[in-house]
């Protein structure tokens, strides 16, 4: 495969496409009714008519990857394809409402926001869903917001989350920003948790223990069981972070390993877009005994229709509203379609696909067995590689994480690629792995830019063309 | 597969069942169900009583579904705004290179959304007259709990009380409620003053317990505040944060926060790019320079490739989560930037003039509809004497309940804010149902 991404440069071979502003922009004074103290003076912004902006945008999508130029196997992220009949659904006028108006209008919403509540329930084994939290990492911090009111509804103040020393970033963000003191659990040897050190760890303090499973190595938590007895019987509860629900679908479910509370991430498992960084979307499902917690509002079924009411216990907020509902729209969509059929088969191939990449590929991959994903060790820097591979026209793995394989690519090739684009994959692996020093610590060179300064984009940072030009002057 | 067929499995695994055999053959299994690793005890057995359907039949589904939300003329606001998005945003936005990438973990592959996000972040320091502003937060309400949480980072601020408005939207002050939870700051609220914040109260509530101001302009009733300049005198003297809420309408025509001394301003930015949708909206965050290694969310810097090229990359990322874990500037990974993006491109086809008239009609707008407003006998328009923005709060002499559901049968929304008060908003996407809503209010008030 070959591999050559549109370059757009500019006359003055300084720079790509130039900025809008370096394009044309104007000055506007500001003229209102409204007295002058009250407006500002001017504003300055580029001017250009749409033929300019429809070029400018799309010569800047040509220097973007997405996963429908190439093969993305990011891991962790779950970089699927994204149906295009969920564009159509999601851009319905009927879907665009305000959450003001009166409930007897807005009926459609509340329901297909009920049925989504509901699916995503069945899917993750929960008794009660919330679609508020706008990310996977909302809803870390939902759930274990839920987790800090249960426990303070029983006046039991926990001041712990345990988090395995491979979780994801987020998990140990979330529970700082909750006021909780963060207790690192170090991996086994076979990369799971290590049930002595989490016995060790958990104790009348711990209010939670926050674990993806498959964890980020891809492996099944074997001690499922014992883990959450463990937790349990100190009078924790048990976090599940759903990141890595591609691989389960149809096959495990949190609530029947005995998690407590769990958060769906709609633009991995179902498939919505990722939006170049987001939006997405991270529902959190929990069980009965914490349903009452959830944030305000809910959806539920009335005498004939559907209505939103405050759980009784609520802890209230997470977002403005009631969250990312566009990208809710999508996720019920792609539910819908699929069927248990569909999003049992998605898994098979997920993990199919990942083992056999693993093992067409010339690298050392230290754990197993694992499912959707696996951590291969490059003999090079890894971040070397994965520069490398942009060459081949893929997108390379996520780098140097998690930390229990050294010079991690974690790699998660989902579903949507076929054998032959597998292969394809495997060959750039190989190939980079043959490839001397020199060569990959050029790449790439076939991308719009060049390997990129990250060292001096940090210590002296241009976050605006305006700090551009302070620079200039 | 073709999209009329109701699937047998998943119709974006593109496996043939030869292919699938051949790849289970190289595997050396029988099935894919050996590929699992899960002890019998906790397998799912069962099923979720799912049924699979054709892509014809799953939007017929979701369309019925949707259909039930009747056609109403919304004059709904209080944070959540509908202006007309140009196709232009649509189809720049959906080209499925910006659509399906994802966070620009290799920004060689990914100047173009890259650079796109850094000319979001540009208009937003244009808009502001701050130094810094990041590349989206997922919506005004946490990007207000990010400002707090800043606040305690802060080494110039000390003090543990978040002043907000006590007229502030509900979700905004429940999320801020939540973010300062695991922290030891506590949310209060100063009185208002026909409808501003009511800066003597406020400043004799000052104090050096106090960690950050937040006001609103405009403020939730729509009102534009006149004394933004003396709270930013006030929380100089105090050393405490000024944090100003708003949105990127708006920051086009009404004062510029640095000028009034803002040190963060956070608010709502999807009111360009999106429109109306059941709440989901983009939270914009800018501040002062000296607060840039405590920004939450990512930042897009320039910098020089190894061809000496400018190229754009995340930077200063030693603040985020995946390198700073529980000590993060924030949780926050995935964030709003396909939103930032539809912003920017709409912004960009405003153009300075086509954004400034717009703020201005939200303006002129506002203040004739509360006129005929005011004239309908059985209602009193604008409650507050203030300049408006978008949206005012009118009295009825009616239970404005009762007004509301009228109207509702009529086919208008509208809020209703207090036991005789509704409020109003409009803007051009329901400018042409004015007089229908005048004289709808004129049979039910
Ligand atoms: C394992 C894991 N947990 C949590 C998250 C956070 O999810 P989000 O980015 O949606 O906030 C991620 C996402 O990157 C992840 O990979």
């Amino acid at each position: 495969m070959k591999y050559e991404q549109a370059r757009w440069t500019d006359d003055s071979e300084e720079l790509y496409e130039p900025l809008l502003s370096e394009k044309h922009t104007r000055e506007v004074e500001v003229d209102s009714d409204l007295p002058d103290h009250l407006t500002r003076d001017s504003v300055e912004l580029p001017d250009l008519s749409e033929p300019e902006l429809a070029r400018h945008y799309t010569r800047l999508s040509q220097m973007n990857y997405g996963v429908e130029t190439g093969p993305f196997p990011l891991g962790s992220c779950t970089m699927k394809y994204n149906p295009k009949f969920t564009d159509d659904v999601a851009g319905h006028p009927k879907a665009a409402t305000h959450p003001d108006r009166p409930a007897s209008t807005r009926q459609g919403t509340l329901e297909l926001r009920y049925h989504l509540q509901d699916v995503l329930g069945r899917i993750g084994g929960m008794d009660a869903v919330t679609l508020q939290p706008p990310a996977g990492a909302a809803g870390e911090f939902t759930g274990i917001l839920v987790a800090k009111a249960y426990h303070q509804s029983r006046g039991d103040e926990r001041s712990e989350v345990v988090v395995p020393d491979s979780a994801h970033g987020t998990n140990f963000a979330t529970a700082a920003m909750a006021g909780y003191d963060v207790v690192t659990l170090p991996g086994a040897e076979d990369g799971r948790v290590d049930v002595e050190a989490l016995e060790a760890a958990v104790s009348e303090d711990t209010a939670a223990l926050m674990l993806t499973n498959p964890n980020t190595l891809g492996l099944f938590e074997r001690d499922i069981e014992a883990i959450a007895d463990l937790v349990h019987d100190a009078g924790g509860l048990l976090y599940y972070d759903g990141a890595n629900l591609n691989a389960l679908l149809g096959r495990a479910r949190p609530g029947d390993m005995g998690f407590d509370i769990m958060h769906y991430n709609v633009h991995k498992t179902f498939a919505t877009p990722h939006g170049g960084g987001g939006p997405g979307a991270g529902p959190v499902g929990v069980t009965d005994e914490l349903a009452a917690f959830l944030p305000d509002p809910h959806v539920r079924e009335t005498n004939g229709g559907f209505e939103e009411y405050a759980p009784e216990h609520s802890i209230g907020k997470v977002h403005g509203y009631g969250g990312n509902w566009l990208v809710l729209v999508r996720a019920y969509a792609y539910i819908a379609r699929l069927g248990d059929v569909g999003l049992s088969d998605a898994s098979a191939k997920a993990v199919l696909n990942a083992n056999y990449l693993a093992s067409q590929i010339d690298y050392d991959i230290p754990f197993g067995p694992f499912h959707h994903e696996f951590v291969a060790s490059a003999d090079e820097d890894a971040a070397d590689v994965a520069k490398r591979m942009l060459d081949y026209g893929v997108h390379p793995p996520t780098t140097k994480w998690p930390e229990a394989v050294s010079e991690a690519l974690m790699t998660e090739p989902t579903e949507v690629e076929n054998r032959r684009s597998l292969d394809q994959l495997a060959t750039a692996f190989d190939a980079v792995a043959n490839e001397d020093v020199d060569t990959i610590e050029r790449a790439p060179e076939n991308t719009a830019a060049r390997r990129i300064d990250q060292v001096s984009a940090a210590r002296s940072p241009r976050l605006s063309w305006q700090a551009l030009d302070a620079d200039e002057q | 597969m073709s999209s009329e067929h109701t699937p047998d499995g998943s119709p974006f695994a593109p496996h043939t069942p030869s292919e699938t055999a051949a790849m289970l053959d190289v595997l050396g299994v029988d099935s894919e169900e050996d590929l699992f690793d899960i002890p019998e005890a906790v397998r799912f057995d069962g099923s979720f009583d799912i049924p699979a359907r054709s892509e014809r039949d799953t939007r017929r589904h979701l369309e019925t579904v949707l259909s039930r939300n009747e056609d109403v003329v919304e004059f709904l606001g209080r944070g959540h705004y509908d202006h007309y998005v140009p196709s232009l945003v649509d189809a720049i936005s959906h080209r499925s290179e910006f659509l399906t990438s994802y966070t620009q973990y290799q920004p060689e592959v990914a100047q173009g959304f890259l650079q796109a996000l850094f000319e979001y972040q540009s208009m937003l320091v244009e808009l502001t007259g701050l130094d810094v502003a990041n590349c989206s937060m997922y919506d005004a309400a946490t990007a207000l709990g990010e400002a707090a949480t800043l606040a305690t980072r802060v080494r110039s601020v000390s003090g543990a009380v978040v002043l907000v408005p006590e007229l502030l939207h509900e979700g905004r002050r429940g999320t801020l409620e939540n973010y300062v939870d695991g922290s030891d700051l506590r949310v209060e609220s100063y009185p208002m003053d026909d409808g501003n914040v009511d800066v003597d109260a406020l400043r004799e509530r000052m104090d050096e317990d106090v960690a950050m101001v937040y006001a609103e302009n405009p403020t939730l009733a729509g009102t534009i505040e006149e004394r933004l300049a003396d709270l930013g005198d006030l929380t100089d003297d105090h050393d405490a944060l000024f944090c100003l809420g708003t949105d990127i309408v708006a920051l086009a025509l009404l004062q510029e926060p640095a000028s009034v001394g803002a040190d963060v301003v956070v608010g709502e930015a999807a009111s360009l790019g999106v429109g109306y949708a059941d709440g989901m909206g983009m939270g914009l965050f800018a501040c002062d320079e000296s607060f840039l290694r405590q920004v939450p969310g990512r930042l897009v810097g320039a910098s020089e490739d190894s061809a000496g090229m400018r190229a754009y990359t995340l930077t200063l990322q030693t603040r985020e989560q995946h390198i700073r874990r529980e000590r993060a500037t924030s949780n926050i990974c995935t964030n709003q930037a396909w939103v930032a993006l539809r912003t920017a491109i709409h912004a960009a086809s405003l153009g300075p003039e086509g954004l400034v008239d717009l703020a201005d009609d939200c303006v002129t707008a506002a203040a004739a509809l509360a006129e005929r407003v005011d004239d309908i006998s059985g209602m009193r328009a604008p409650v507050y004497d203030r300049h408006h923005f978008r949206e005012f709060v009118a009295h009825t002499d009616q239970p404005a309940a009762a007004v509301a559901s009228d109207l509702a049968d009529e086919g208008f929304a509208v809020h209703v804010v207090g036991e005789h008060r509704i409020q109003l908003c409009t803007t051009e996407r329901n400018d042409t149902q004015r007089d229908a809503l005048v004289e709808a209010l004129e049979d039910v008030a």
